[in-house]
């Protein structure tokens, strides 16, 4: 089945000749490198949970008490907003998809620290508490486990595929 | 009686987080008895789902708000049906991890409820 669907592809790698010089791409076929097997299923399902816990947290308290810490619920709907985009690069699968959800995953571990460092140094600027409070201490510390071990699977995901 | 199936579905919940756990240590994909038990834990969070509505019908308030208990009912339903679907997509061990992470998911859940609730 498979070999039927390659082999009007493969004839145009011999036509053209000496242009099969330049970057190797062997992964960039017709068909995206899934990124959802294996473990890769677990990480979408604990995305998928933070993506539903962050935004129906950040739209309630924005809806109905946005007043009383404007930063902090502003801050939980961007988290929510890239667990988001990171779990759609998960199940879409593919390069360009990897490589956006590798720097989603940095940005949102840099977030973490950030804002956790933030929440414990200047108390103050949160009344109330945000996904990344105390580097995600409400959420079991999920926020800064969950980037790490995204990065190191999708790093690896690129070996295996390569 | 909320209260009580709160706790009840949050023991069902690990217990089912620790059978997957052990069908994942031993290199397992979720089997047709994971499914049972998947439906009975999800039984339960719709059973609580339905007498939760009732009981906010009657006019009861929960302490911490109806938009929120309401949002925690509805996901502590969907919690294991989703961790269930994707373990039939992943017919490895990682579905079974899956499954287990769901338990655990609804426990914490669960425990939220008890507090939004107020005991």
């Amino acid at each position: 089945m498979t070999a039927t669907e390659e082999n009007p592809i493969a004839p145009r790698d011999g036509q053209d000749g000496p242009g099969a010089q330049g970057p190797a791409e062997p992964a960039a076929g017709p068909k995206r490198a899934r990124l959802i097997s294996g473990p890769g299923i677990l990480l979408v399902w604990l995305y998928g949970v933070m993506v539903v816990g962050a935004v129906s947290r950040s739209a309630v308290q924005i809806s109905t008490q946005f007043d009383k810490a404007p930063l902090a619920y502003s801050l939980s709907a961007v988290a929510g907003l890239v667990y988001g985009f990171i779990t759609y690069s998960l199940v879409r699968g593919g390069e360009t998809a990897r490589r956006a959800a590798l720097v989603c995953c940095a940005a949102e571990l840099a977030g973490v620290l950030v804002v956790g460092t933030w929440t414990l140094a200047e108390p103050s600027a949160f009344p109330d508490a945000t996904v990344w409070s105390d580097y995600g201490m409400g959420y079991l510390f999920i926020p800064v486990l969950l980037p790490l071990s995204a990065m190191y699977w999708l790093r690896k995901a690129r070996t295996t595929a390569a | 009686m909320f209260d009580a199936l709160t706790a009840a579905t949050a023991v069902a919940a690990l217990a089912l987080a620790a059978w997957c756990g052990w069908a994942a240590h031993r290199d397992q994909p979720t089997k047709d008895w994971h499914f049972i038990g998947m439906a009975v834990v999800s039984l339960l969070a719709l059973v609580q789902l339905v007498i939760g509505v009732v009981q906010l019908a009657r006019g009861e308030k929960p302490e911490q708000g109806t938009t929120i208990f309401v949002a925690y009912l509805i996901g502590a339903f969907a919690c294991i049906p989703a961790a269930g679907f994707m373990s039939l997509a992943e017919r490895t061990r990682w579905g079974s991890v899956t499954v287990a992470a769901g338990g655990i998911v609804l426990a914490v859940l669960e425990v939220r409820l008890y507090d939004i609730w107020g005991g």
